[in-house]
């Protein structure tokens, strides 16, 4: 309609297109989402990661069994009548003990969501910050601090966290802080490394005499730009964290029956393919690659969304 | 005779963005011992034209017309066919002599490989060609050179390697694509002397390729100004500099600031208060020298005692060549490089011993613009966010509102457009960039801004704008500047008062006309005589003054007394020479006579 009642309000359009164009200021952070967003397939990995996460939220209302009833029914011949159906109620079939497995895999990824998430945030968070600090500051404190690592890197972490689970109570806290412990040694290594690179660039002189204090040097101008190398570490981090986990699960000093996680299904499941129970492998198995795979895909589109250069 | 025929070249890129044109259908000659210039701005398409003629595209460029050497096509042929040509009919050097070097094969293995593709000498026999070219090109201690490698020459000496390389095959055309861009004015003296007697005495013909209007008017029989990948004029350099007819070759002519005539007299301007006050300021840098077992380390003198001062208003050029201290004297004054010992004042208060907190405070009044102006700016940050952090640090009462107001009108004031606040330095050109570092230096209206090397990394006109724009900004706000740079033409085009390094110290300081019309260093002579003037018949009739020897480096307790070489023979090897005012305001460091030291080197004739 409008487009027909002449020039003039046509003009007054374009004004008013005008006026709201008025260039506003952008944040980095608001112009890594605008290109992260036109990325499909890492969109497309969090969109997946999201439903898995709304998946283990939303699922226990739909779940006819708890993650710790027996199905004694079935247990006896699990092979047979243990596999996935829904008029039974088991939507992934049944676990060798003849546990619901749809509970067990929720119960799972979740415990496994957080191992890797908190984990690599950890590792982030004091891995950068540490990084930055002793590259940047230089001298014996980058010496003293990075030396530090070293020890603690020369150290067989398993050791450690086996100790801690004998000494301490075996719980998911203590887990966290076991692998928090020594999850941040690499990303620290790698952002000091990152660092003295960045710290000779003309634009951090130009900060320095621009009076700004050395603190927010590393924080305002170091950091972001490194932030390509640490999203994309900190991604491969989460699976690794998974996997370590599993691992300590595995030798039966991790989660605890009746608590599991995706690792220690997997490593049931692959005892009892023999035994035609091939589904306890897979679901399991097919969780942890999309997660696994979502995540290496959501890495790659933040690195590229941050760099601004990639456009 | 032509030797080589370019007709109807054009040179296309297929990139992301849809193809881009670099070169438009150029067309010329090169006849057999000419020197033919050829003359643009960056992203002109003049290197491109020759790269295509060299087969050198990257693989996303496409070359159509035709390129004829002796009457032979040889646009597009083959990788193996052109071998054949490259490297023994035809060769280039490039600008950056270090990255064109291989480094991790010594000179003499690099500069074997060629001949023995070419003309199948290899061994002994190959080295001493090669042995020989070096000593053609002026290469001092050629035989201990074959064994170093590339980062163990200075440019100036690895410029003079590629050119003997360039020249093993006997090459009948030489294209030099701006192959003194990266080397002092002395060093580049030389360079373009060699250039010139290679083109001489071996009847080759050489095409230069360059920005500078000077090394033209000096090198060039016949010159090609190209703009946007076509050429606007041609003509031979009488021509093209006394009756240019293109208005793009006018404004090159006009922007090149002319060392022996300045343009626009900034006349005599009040000068107020003494600012700054500089005082026996030392850099010393420890130096490892690895002596087998231990390593000794002895001080890198890279400013060793400089005094000078600057009243408020005044602009302070420095200029030098290449590892003199200029830049480091400058971090020195800022304190963004603690001195080693003496004494910065700022209005009275010492700034050396002030604590980092207080010093905070003084910051504001001091500010420095940079060389790149792409790295001098956060890459992850959004121009307007570079410009208002000064703002940030130093007045954060301040409302974003109010911020993003003053970063807007800083932006105006240096003609940076509005809706440019969401770019970030990599999609700015490197004017706008500059602008850009500007403005961060201005916004808190400083009253000292040091210009270290602001618009060497700048194509001429932009250098101009750039100029023009301090220049302004100094008569509005009447900030006092240090201007730092290799160009002494535009040196003496921004400043006041000139002061001239050498390895970390003053050796002559006047007013800016004093030291271009009467200058008694004989340091300073000799870079005078070295800068090139775009005026050909100008250039024709100079005599150039040659201090023998390469710029010395400063772990040389000799260097320091290049100029005073009869203390050397008196074994007082750490005398300093004392600077003496010959002339109110003219001060000069104690030399020996200009004879003396010339002829003291068997190698000057």
């Amino acid at each position: 309609m409008g487009m027909v009642k002449g020039p003039e309000r046509v003009e007054a359009i374009a004004e008013n297109i005008a006026e709201t164009r008025e260039v506003k200021g952008r944040s980095l952070w608001q112009d890594a989402m605008g290109r992260f967003f036109h990325n499909k397939a890492a969109v497309g990995s969090v969109i997946i990661l999201a439903t898995i996460l709304v998946f283990t939220i939303v699922g226990p209302f739909f779940a006819v069994w708890s993650n710790e009833e027996i199905d004694w029914a079935r247990m006896a011949n699990v092979a047979d009548v243990g596999q996935p159906s829904i008029e039974n109620g088991h939507f992934f079939g049944l676990d060798s003990l003849g546990r619901d497995l749809y509970s067990r895999t929720i119960q799972g990824t979740l415990t496994s969501l957080m191992v890797g998430v908190v984990g690599a945030l950890v590792a982030v968070v004091i891995g950068t910050l540490y990084g930055a600090i002793s590259g940047f500051i230089g001298g014996w404190v980058d010496n003293l601090m990075m030396r530090t690592v070293d020890v603690l890197i020369a150290i067989p972490y398993m050791f450690v966290i086996i100790l801690l689970m004998v000494i301490f109570e075996r719980s998911l806290l203590m887990l966290f802080v076991g692998i928090g412990l020594f999850s941040w040694l690499d990303m620290s290594r790698i952002v000091r490394g990152q660092t003295l690179a960045l710290k000779h660039k003309e634009f951090i002189e130009a900060a320095r005499a621009a009076g700004v204090g050395w603190f927010v040097i590393v924080v305002r101008h170091i950091m972001p730009n490194l932030m390509g190398v640490v999203v994309v570490y900190a991604t491969l981090l989460v699976p690794g964290m998974i996997m370590a986990e599993s691992f300590i699960s595995f030798l039966g000093l991790g989660v605890q029956e009746p608590n599991t996680s995706l690792g220690a299904l997997i490593s049931d499941g692959a005892g009892t393919i023999m035994y035609d129970q091939l589904w306890q492998l897979a679901i399991p198995l097919t969780f942890f690659l999309t997660i696994v795979i979502s995540l290496f895909f959501i890495g790659d589109g933040l690195r590229d969304a941050l760099d601004p250069k990639d456009r | 005779m032509t030797l080589l025929s370019v007709k109807d070249l054009a040179v296309n890129f297929q990139t992301n963005d849809g193809v881009v044109e670099a070169v438009q259908g150029v067309s010329f000659d090169i006849a057999a011992g000419e020197c033919l210039g050829i003359v643009g701005e960056s992203g002109s398409g003049k290197s491109q034209t020759f790269m295509a003629a060299m087969g050198l595209l990257p693989k996303n460029g496409f070359a159509t017309g035709s390129v004829k050497l002796n009457g032979d096509e040889i646009l597009n042929l083959p990788i193996s066919r052109l071998n054949s040509v490259r490297g023994s009919s035809m060769s280039m050097i490039f600008q950056d002599p270090l990255t064109a070097l291989t480094p991790h094969l010594t000179v003499g293995d690099q500069m074997k490989e060629s001949i023995g593709v070419h003309q199948g000498i290899t061994g002994n026999e190959a080295l001493k060609v090669c042995l020989e070219w070096l000593s053609k090109v002026r290469m001092p201690e050629a035989p201990r050179r074959l064994a170093q490698y590339p980062h163990e020459l200075s440019g100036g000496m690895r410029q003079r390697v590629m050119i003997a390389m360039a020249m093993l095959n006997n090459p009948r055309l030489l294209i030099a694509d701006e192959p003194t861009t990266a080397l002092d004015v002395t060093v580049q003296a030389e360079i373009l002397d060699l250039i010139a007697d290679l083109q001489k005495n071996e009847g080759t013909a050489v095409a230069l390729i360059t920005h500078d209007m000077g090394v033209v008017a000096r090198m060039c029989n016949r010159i090609e100004v190209m703009r946007h990948g076509g050429y606007v004029e041609s003509g031979s350099a009488e021509e093209i500099f006394y009756n240019p007819q293109h208005p793009y070759t006018r404004k090159l002519l006009d922007a090149m600031p002319r060392l022996d005539d300045v343009q626009g007299d900034r006349g005599h301007r009040d000068l107020g208060e003494r600012l700054l006050k500089v005082d026996d300021v030392k850099v010393h840098f420890p130096f490892k020298i690895s002596n087998n077992l231990f390593a000794k380390k002895v001080p890198l003198k890279a400013v060793d005692g400089v005094s000078f001062d600057i009243r408020e208003g005044e602009t302070m050029g420095v200029v030098g060549e290449s590892g003199c201290g200029k830049s480091t004297l400058a971090r020195a004054v800022l304190q963004l490089i603690p001195p080693t010992d003496g004494g910065v004042s700022w209005l009275g208060h010492d700034l050396v011993s002030m604590h980092r907190n207080e010093l905070k405070n003084y910051r504001k009044d001091l500010q420095i613009v940079f060389q790149d102006p792409l790295a001098s700016l956060d890459p992850r940050m959004t121009i307007s966010s570079s410009i208002a952090e000064p703002l940030k640090t130093f007045r954060p009462e301040m409302s974003a509102k109010q911020r993003k107001q003053q970063v807007s009108e800083m932006m105006e004031r240096v003609g940076l457009d509005q809706n440019m606040i969401n770019r970030y330095p990599h999609e700015l050109s490197g004017g706008q960039n500059q602008r850009v570092g500007i403005a961060r230096a201005m916004i808190n209206k400083p009253k000292l801004i040091v210009c270290d090397e602001a618009v060497s990394a700048l194509d001429v006109s932009i250098q101009a704008q750039i100029i023009e724009l301090l220049k302004e900004l100094q008569d509005e706000f009447g900030m006092s500047m240090i201007f730092i740079s290799h160009d002494l033409s535009v040196v003496r085009d921004v400043s006041d008062r000139i002061m001239v390094l050498y390895l970390g110290r003053i050796v002559e300081l006047a007013d800016r006309d004093a030291i271009y019309k009467d200058p008694r260093h004989p340091y300073t002579k000799s870079l005078i005589s070295a800068v090139p003037i775009p005026d050909p018949k100008v250039e024709k009739t100079r005599k150039r003054l040659k201090i023998p020897g390469e710029l010395p480096s400063p772990l040389n307790p000799q260097a320091a007394l290049r100029f005073l070489p009869s203390k050397l023979d008196a074994q007082e090897m750490g005398y300093v020479p004392q600077l003496q005012e010959v002339a109110p305001g003219h001060m000069v460091a104690e030399h020996d006579p200009l004879e003396s030291i010339l002829a003291r080197d068997p190698l000057t004739a």
